[in-house]
């Protein structure tokens, strides 16, 4: 069972609606105590990180998914913001985020591309976690962020994207992966790569 | 690198897909959902919904209809027309949505741009301006005025300038939606659309007016990145309407670079 972690600015219900099309078991899970049957997560993401984080901690999910995601090493995967607060710290609202894998998140240059970055682009697919073999080669992804994380550690990158510079599409190190681009709004390629995610056998190795 | 965007854009009324010329004489064109699910099918980029009618009529948007559309369309979603407040914005997100298109509360609440963005991030929140040709004047300098509700009333205000300030106040992306050409199939107001792509930083999507392949490619040419060509795909006044595909085709060999047809 796939639990889709509900907050107040996600957008959980897209995610939903893509699980549902592929016949994945899932479920939309509002706080920690839903969660009794869910071998894995996703942390959908519309918001900014300090509203993102915010409600992660109000609503308990912070300690929750440490323990689980962290402490038991269930299968998570983060979209969009639920990548980017992945990383240590966001220049966006100056956030402190999870720090679950190491690098910061950074706001693109309006002086040198039009900022947000918005729409179809591919991805460079890099490194040896199975996550990377669900991406297209050549495939286009859709992205909508006016930030972007750098991991400090370049082994824990999937997918490079080029936006005036380039920046991680797709992280993932053992059990945890994420994805900067709308796995649920990017058409047949997208959806190929939540699949993935969802049929992996977690823990994973690397 | 990235790709231009080709957008379909439904103006609905009474929960069926309509489509004006030049903001009237609206003609049926058929379901949303349905019509979302063909072109999601032909690999349009992305779908916008807008509601023509509830902010003039100060209906509540059409939930059901969004849900109809997100949970069969994997490209991202736009909707717009009568959104009021932070609260008709989490509901339309949590329908499916991606993207909320603000226009004429915008010009009416400015200060809901700002409030949307610090929820939900730039990229959340679109700006949609319906403009004018006008004379040049000293409060009108660029001699395209910003009109509301439907292009039935006019706002004394230059587009230029709504645009910059749009993009001061917190919103992501400006649609540029041409009164005069709205489908007359004559081309986008690529004079407006060029004034406002070298004013703001933000993504803008050229609206209204495209006939042709050609006109397309203009658009891109201007720094549009994304257009809007829903006459040419559906518009039952255009003769020969042309699929994602072919239009995809056609602007691969004009060198533009898009999201190729049945990737994966």
């Amino acid at each position: 069972m796939i639990g889709i972690i509900d907050y107040r600015t996600g957008n959980s219900q897209s995610v939903a609606y893509a699980l549902g099309h592929l016949g994945v078991p899932h479920k939309l899970v509002t706080k920690p105590s839903e969660c009794d049957d869910i071998d894995k997560y996703v942390l959908p993401g519309v918001g900014s990180a300090g509203v993102t984080m915010e409600s992660l901690a109000h609503d308990g999910w912070v300690g929750h998914l440490t323990d689980k995601v962290l402490g038991d090493g269930q299968g998570f995967l983060g979209v969009c913001v639920g990548l980017q607060v992945l990383f240590e710290h966001s220049a966006e609202d100056d956030q402190e985020c999870l720090g679950w894998i190491k690098g910061t998140v950074q706001q693109f240059d309006n002086t040198e591309v039009r900022v947000p970055h918005m729409g179809w682009n591919t991805v460079d697919v890099r490194g040896e976690h199975p996550f990377a073999q669900s991406f297209t080669p050549g495939g286009y992804y859709y992205f909508v962020n006016s930030y972007y994380a750098v991991p400090t550690d370049s082994a824990a990158l999937v997918g490079v994207t080029t936006y005036g510079q380039p920046f991680a599409a797709a992280v993932a190190q053992g059990n945890i992966m994420a994805t900067q681009f709308h796995t649920e709004k990017s058409a047949r390629a997208g959806l190929q790569v939540l699949k993935a995610f969802c049929d992996l056998e977690v823990p994973v190795a690397g | 690198m990235l790709a231009n965007r080709l957008i379909a854009c439904f103006d609905v009324k009474d929960g069926r897909v309509t489509k004006a010329q030049q903001f009237q004489d609206n003609i049926d064109v058929g379901d949303p959902a349905e019509l979302a699910d063909r072109l999601y099918r032909d690999d349009v980029d992305e779908i916008v919904t807008y509601d023509i009618m509830a902010s003039a009529q100060k209906r509540q948007i059409d939930l059901d209809m969004v849900r109809r559309i997100a949970h069969r369309t994997f490209v991202p979603l736009t909707v717009g027309g009568g959104i009021r407040s932070l609260e008709d914005m989490h509901l339309v997100l949590r329908a499916g949505a991606e993207k909320i298109s603000i226009d004429s509360m915008a010009v009416r609440k400015p200060e809901i741009i700002t409030q949307g963005s610090k929820e939900f991030g730039r990229q959340c929140i679109v700006l949609s301006m319906q403009v004018k040709r006008v004379e040049k004047t000293a409060s009108i300098p660029s001699g395209y005025e910003i009109a509301i509700d439907g292009a039935r009333t006019f706002t004394g205000m230059d587009a230029v300038e709504w645009a910059r300030r749009g993009q001061d106040l917190g919103a992501g992306e400006i649609v540029v939606n041409s009164i005069d050409r709205d489908g007359t199939g004559e081309g986008y107001d690529l004079e407006i659309t060029g004034l406002i792509t070298e004013a703001v930083s933000l993504p803008v999507i050229a609206s209204g007016g495209a006939g042709r392949i050609s006109h397309v490619s203009d658009a891109f040419g201007i720094g549009a990145t994304g257009a809007i060509v829903s006459s040419m795909l559906y518009s039952p006044r255009v003769e020969h309407n042309l699929t994602v595909e072919e239009m995809k085709e056609q602007l691969g060999e004009l060198g533009e670079r898009v999201r190729p047809v049945h990737s994966a």
